[in-house]
């Protein structure tokens, strides 16, 4: 195949993969999109197949054919709600495939055109060292951000202290050992390089809190696309450089979503905000009034919802957690039977990765149309009758509005206390990720609901049920 | 006489004639690397023009996508940044047998887990994405 030939064919490629996420603009066109991605990558792939000097093997096809098949496996029997996992484990193995690539390129540079053993080009070199470092990053980072999301424990997985001093110094290392491979090409500064890049990904995710995840999920998500680019320039492929650049500006966009939703920065996530401040969690449990509040049956849940005209329900976490979304979806439906609008409103950090909720809601059979943004639904809750929180509890704090010394103040929220009676569906009395007591727990229109999430709804769906006839 | 003088002179043309070649050659390896240098140079530059178009173009379109279906987006990112399997094939395909061409089978089996896994998982997220029946 010729060089003009095959690089037409990379750009159809690269524009495949354009068309596949512009697909994802709504979601009547998101079906067409995933099928131009597969488009584009079977475009790519066969191309490079059909490069000259390319010896096509069995072994070749049989790795594609496991890897695929072990992919297809796992990605058929996932939960949902383990969602956020699988996709930092998926992560985790881009990265590490960046690493394979570059050591590659460096110990056989021929195959891929950019000089011969020990005399490979300067620019070749920078990018394949940026490659490598930002592979190993992605590939540890993502490890640890996936052990954390399935909730594993481990000593590995607790901050050292001066973690930060640490990461600091390791940070400096790994510039210097950048530099040093780059400037001589010398293989020993290659592998201290990806030893210290991998200890890095390790050590930069420790910090990070459970509830950051998203932060951490959409940035891991960013890097795997910088270090696809650094193989890109690296292999002189522009279907690679187009695509790291997509995935890298997509990561690096959802981050900034994510960080706005929480009124954080990214520096801020990245240091380890508040959920591990462990002094000022132990000072506000000290601190802890002994309020009345008024807690409720899924009784009175299920007379309250039967008489109003306008339900929204505000899910987080928990519901994921409880499994509650099939529950929620049959008590929702009841609701619509009995005459009320029943539509839900989603934060943009609900859950443990960007839109996680929305997917969980489409498992459950909730019709997209139902489920609200922040920005669509929040002036509604003045006109609504009931809010029904299960699972969410900090993207609901007053606290972010009215009191300046709170840790999540300027976060933006959901006004659920402006609604007319407010269900909050929860464990325990105990405070959100954050550590900020909710004042919305003391007012005078809310009931808790204390109890499992997928209960409290199975509850509320029998006395519908029952009390209707 | 005039034959030394013919020898002679024949003997200087060519010194000359190869003095002259040396110096061509000289020059032409030299012109050769400077076309070398400032292809690469070329080619640098076309890529980062390449690479930074696609850094707005992403920019565009990943604004556009609506945040309902971040997970699915965030899942077909996952599989299409696995076109690092180019230069995973790319290694395992040259002709030397070596520790480069296991690098390459490694990260082709890893690359394909990532690319039909997360095809297969974003299809999976959309095809519960329905509209309300009416």
């Amino acid at each position: 195949m010729s060089s003009t030939l095959s690089a037409l064919l990379y750009l159809a490629a690269s524009v495949a993969f354009i068309m596949s996420l512009r697909g994802l603009s709504s979601p009547e066109t998101a079906r067409a999109g995933n099928f131009w991605g597969i488009a584009g990558m079977a475009i790519a792939v066969l191309t490079t197949l059909a490069q000259p000097g390319m010896q096509v093997s069995l072994w070749m096809l049989l790795a594609m054919a496991i890897g695929g098949g072990g992919g297809l496996y796992i990605a058929a029997r996932i939960e949902m709600t383990a969602l956020p996992q699988l996709v930092a484990a998926f992560h985790s193995l881009v990265g590490l495939a960046a690493v394979l690539v570059a050591v590659a390129a460096f110990y056989s540079p021929a195959s891929f055109g950019i000089g011969v053993p020990g005399a490979i080009k300067l620019g070749s070199l920078i990018e394949m060292g940026l490659g490598t470092a930002i592979g190993a990053i992605t590939f540890t980072g993502s490890i640890v951000a996936f052990a954390k999301l399935q909730g594993l424990r481990s000593r590995a997985l607790e901050a050292l202290p001066m973690q930060h001093q640490i990461n600091a110094v390791l940070a400096a290392t790994c510039v210097v050992l950048l530099a040093w491979f780059c400037l001589t090409g010398n293989e020993a500064a290659l592998w201290l390089l990806i030893l210290a890049t991998l200890v890095m990904g390790w050590f930069l995710i420790i910090p990070i809190g459970g509830a950051d995840m998203p932060v951490v999920v959409s940035m891991l998500n960013s890097y795997s696309g910088w270090a696809a680019c650094g193989i890109g320039f690296t292999l002189q492929n522009t279907a690679l450089i187009v695509t790291g650049a997509l995935v890298g500006s997509s990561g690096a966009i959802l981050s900034y979503v994510m960080c706005k939703g929480m009124n954080r920065s990214i520096f801020n996530v990245i240091l380890g905000g508040f959920g591990t401040d462990a002094s000022a969690g132990a000072a506000a449990g000290a601190a802890k009034e002994q309020r009345p509040v008024k807690s409720g049956s899924a009784e009175d849940a299920a007379f309250i919802m039967k008489n109003a005209a306008s339900v929204i329900i505000v899910p987080g976490y928990g519901m994921a957690v409880a499994q509650a979304q099939h529950a929620l979806r049959e008590m929702a439906d009841m609701l619509k039977k009995e005459g009320a609008t029943v539509r839900y409103a989603i934060h943009p950090v609900a859950g443990r990765m960007p839109g996680h909720m929305n997917v969980l809601l489409a498992e459950a059979n909730v019709p997209y149309d139902e489920v609200l943004e922040l920005d669509e639904i929040n002036r509604d809750f003045a006109q609504t009758d009931v809010a029904f929180v299960i699972g969410a509890n900090d993207v609901t704090n007053p606290a972010a509005k009215n009191d300046p010394k709170s840790s999540i103040y300027g976060m933006p929220i959901l006004d659920v206390e402006k609604a007319k009676t407010v269900l909050f569906v929860k464990r325990s009395m105990a405070t959100g990720y954050a550590g900020v007591e909710n004042e919305l727990f003391f007012r005078d229109n809310t009931m808790m609901l204390f109890g499992d999430a997928k209960k409290v709804c199975e509850e509320v769906v029998k006395s519908i049920g029952g009390g209707g006839h | 006489m005039a034959t030394t003088e013919i020898t002679q002179g024949a003997a200087q043309v060519a010194n000359d004639a190869a003095a002259l070649a040396a110096k061509a050659q000289a020059l032409a390896e030299q012109a050769a690397m400077v076309q070398q240098a400032g292809g690469h140079a070329d080619m640098l530059a076309m890529f980062m023009t390449v690479f930074v178009l696609a850094c707005f173009v992403g920019y565009y379109v990943v604004w556009r996508v609506t945040p309902a279906l971040h997970s699915p987006l965030m899942a077909v990112t996952n599989a299409i940044s696995s076109v690092i399997i180019v230069g995973a094939l790319l290694a395992a395909g040259a002709s030397a047998v070596g520790f480069s061409q296991a690098m390459g089978f490694l990260a082709i089996v890893l690359a394909s887990v990532n690319i039909v896994g997360g095809f297969a998982v974003t299809q999976r997220m959309l095809s519960k994405f329905k509209k309300k029946q009416k």
